[in-house]
């Protein structure tokens, strides 16, 4: 049984102009111990899939799923007090701007022995005795002083850390990181990255990564969930992927990875993410995708089996090549 | 520990640490010498002002029944009110730096013990009105902002634009219309039952009545104080109501209020403790600026109570041209404003960390 079961899961805003479905169907699952990278650009509803997970998503949301389980419990039944004995502490998860996450107006250890207090009814002396091993552990110098700091004091990197630090504070099963590394510098990317990893492989949690940047996949993730527009679009373990990705967004996306690129110009995918009053009517990819036929107009894809990485796609790609479209050798990929 | 793990900012940032302290000295000396022109101005135009208004202490005593021209100029010398204005004014000022306030025209006392006897009834009224308007704005704006949208945030915004547009004198009398005369619940005026007397020792009415042991004392000053507070309150109360409201809209959005409500924390706790201890930076300065506005309130609040306070010893002080207590009596109170602005401004810097450290 997997720590993180979902089926079918859908999420959508009520907005001025109707019902925006930012999340179409997703399935994912977690393993106890395991890290999935989520991919995908800004708007493909990656981050959205995942508050609701947590359920901090504002009222104008309405989630559906047919399975939406954590470690055997059914996550959509529970009241907002079950929930808020599950969140923070067995699930946790860790924001993009490490900066303004921080509640300006508490120090570091405030913030951090409150979710011990809260799930783990710790008192102060055992509150702050942890908090300096979390502090300790998360890579933090001379933690004695930073559990003073306020936050205004601490450095991008240095905030992260805190968040990390809180998110590990109950011993969670399950982390979710959203683009935990998007905001700071790139020096510092690599360190967090690092610092996730370890005590990933320390505590044995499960770790969903979220993030838009294949680099951070390649080096940290064991299985890849691609998305776009809201819907999955194909899932691999990490090897695979990168050696032979099916779906054509896929395919594309790792074209322009720099290191990967060919020619003297940086390939890019034409277009831009469709949005709430342009969605395509069948496949979402359709108008940006090299291999659309009038069938990709037409047709909602198929879902393909494992073998095809699970690719939403009419004619998913093998080495490249779309399987059993009428002109394989037309074009190439996005080059 | 692993080297690739260490921290990437140890030294920059040590200095910013514990740094405070003079900063914190510095900033309230910096304070009062700023003090020094605001009094000079204030000054000025209280000592202008009243000597704009038509009638002098003496023609005013003397009333319709007239006096003969010389004994006017022998009164107005005593009184040297004969000198060039500017004259009058560095001669005020020089008593002044003497710290002496001048006597009242009228009843020959010292300015300043006048002042000294009559403050502590406006300070005990304006610090009721004060809690009682951040006690119920506070909450008040906290709900209609996590209620955002709905019936309650719409019925709370729309008394509190109602009381904040009120006109004061007209507010204070329909309240003793409906409670005093309709109901006979609240007393008229004055600060106690004239059944009740003793000397005071505080000066502050409720501490005094209570020491007083005398029985039904207290209730009675108690009930003396309700009308006056509402009326006092009713604006301080609807701003801040208002100001919290959306102080705290905006800082429910913010990204710790997320990470706050990740943590699993009761909405109690994300709302009470995480959001409104941020919110209440703006409305903390907002509560600082109604004290100006409050002592200005207390001056009709009191007239229409007749509340034996400092307003009423003003306005007592415009209608007999008693130029002394005017002059002295704004320069104190425009004082104990400013004092009480530097004391909130410090206590924004204990509020906000942020500022506590960088100053």
């Amino acid at each position: 049984m997997a720590l993180l079961e979902i089926s079918d899961l859908t999420v959508e805003f009520k907005t001025g102009g109707g019902q925006f479905r930012a999340v179409d169907s997703v399935s994912l699952s977690v393993d106890k111990s395991e890290i999935l990278a989520i991919v995908g650009e800004s708007g493909s509803g990656k981050s959205v899939a995942m508050l609701a997970v947590m359920g901090l998503l504002p009222w104008t949301a309405t989630v559906t799923a047919k399975t939406l389980a954590f470690d055997g419990r059914d996550l959509l039944s529970l009241t907002p007090r079950e929930r808020r004995r599950l969140i923070g502490k067995d699930i946790a998860m860790i924001f993009q701007e490490p900066m303004s996450s921080l509640n300006p107006c508490f120090t570091v250890g405030y913030q951090i022995g409150e979710s011990l207090k809260v799930h783990l009814g710790l008192d102060k002396a055992a509150r702050k005795q942890r908090s300096l091993e979390l502090l300790a552990s998360v890579g933090i110098p001379d933690p004695e002083r930073r559990l003073t700091a306020f936050p205004h004091q601490l450095s991008g990197g240095m905030s992260q850390r805190v968040m990390i630090a809180i998110a590990l504070a109950c011993r969670p099963k399950l982390i979710i990181a959203d683009e935990p590394t998007t905001a700071l510098d790139v020096t510092i990317q690599a360190q967090i990255l690092e610092l996730l990893v370890s005590l990933q492989k320390e505590t044995g949690t499960g770790l969903v990564l979220i993030t838009h940047d294949m680099g951070v996949v390649a080096e940290t993730a064991e299985r890849v969930s691609v998305h776009y527009a809201g819907q999955k679009i194909e899932e691999q373990p990490v090897r695979e992927l990168f050696a032979d990705p099916h779906h054509p967004y896929t395919a594309a996306l790792l074209a322009a990875l720099p290191e990967r690129a060919k020619g003297r110009r940086l390939p890019s995918i034409p277009g831009v993410v469709p949005g709430q009053f342009d969605r395509p009517p069948a496949c979402l990819f359709e108008p940006r995708c090299h291999f659309a036929t009038e069938r990709c107009r037409e047709k909602a894809p198929p879902r393909q089996g494992a073998i095809a990485g699970l690719a939403l796609c009419h004619y998913p790609l093998t080495h490249g090549r779309p399987v059993g479209h009428p002109h394989p050798e037309g074009r190439e990929i996005a080059a | 520990m692993d080297p690739r793990f260490r921290g990437d900012d140890v030294g920059r940032r040590k200095n910013r640490l514990g740094r405070h302290g003079h900063t914190m000295l510095g900033f309230i000396i910096r304070r009062t010498l700023l003090v020094v022109p605001t009094f000079l101005a204030i000054a000025f135009l209280t000592f202008v002002a009243i000597r704009l208004v038509p009638g002098d202490p003496i023609e005013v005593r003397t009333g319709e029944r007239g006096i003969s021209p010389e004994r006017l100029a022998e009164f107005r010398h005593q009184l040297g009110l004969d000198q060039p204005v500017w004259k009058q004014f560095l001669d005020y000022l020089w008593q002044l730096a003497h710290g002496d306030f001048g006597t009242s025209i009228s009843t020959h006392a010292p300015v300043l013990s006048e002042f000294a006897t009559l403050f502590p009834a406006t300070l005990e009224l304006a610090f009721c009105a004060m809690v009682f308007a951040v006690v119920l704005g506070i909450p008040a704006g906290v709900i209609a902002a996590t209620r955002r949208g709905t019936f309650l945030d719409y019925s709370l915004m729309g008394v509190a634009l109602t009381g904040f547009s009120m006109p004061i004198f007209w507010w204070g009398l329909l309240l003793i219309l409906f409670f005093s005369v309709n109901l006979d619940l609240t007393p008229v005026s004055g600060r106690i039952d004239l059944l009740y007397y003793f000397e005071p020792v505080t000066g502050f009415m409720l501490i005094d009545s209570l020491l007083s042991d005398q029985d039904g004392a207290f209730l009675s000053a108690v009930s003396h104080l309700i009308l006056p507070t509402i009326v006092l309150g009713t604006i301080p109360l609807a701003t801040i109501a208002r100001m919290t409201r959306s102080a705290m809209l905006e800082v429910l959005g913010e990204d710790y209020v997320r990470t706050a409500r990740a943590k699993g924390l009761s909405p109690f706790r994300v709302v009470g403790i995480h959001a409104l201890r941020n919110a209440l930076i703006p409305v903390v300065t907002v509560i600082g600026l109604q004290v100006g506005a409050l002592m200005a309130g207390a001056v009709l609040t009191e007239y229409i109570f007749s509340w034996p306070g400092i307003g009423t010893w003003l306005i007592e002080s415009i209608q007999r041209r008693d130029y002394p207590v005017l002059q002295g009596g704004v320069l104190l109170i425009s004082g104990i404003v400013i004092v009480i602005n530097i004391l909130v401004d410090l206590l924004y810097g204990v509020l906000n960390p942020r500022i506590r450290h960088a100053r």
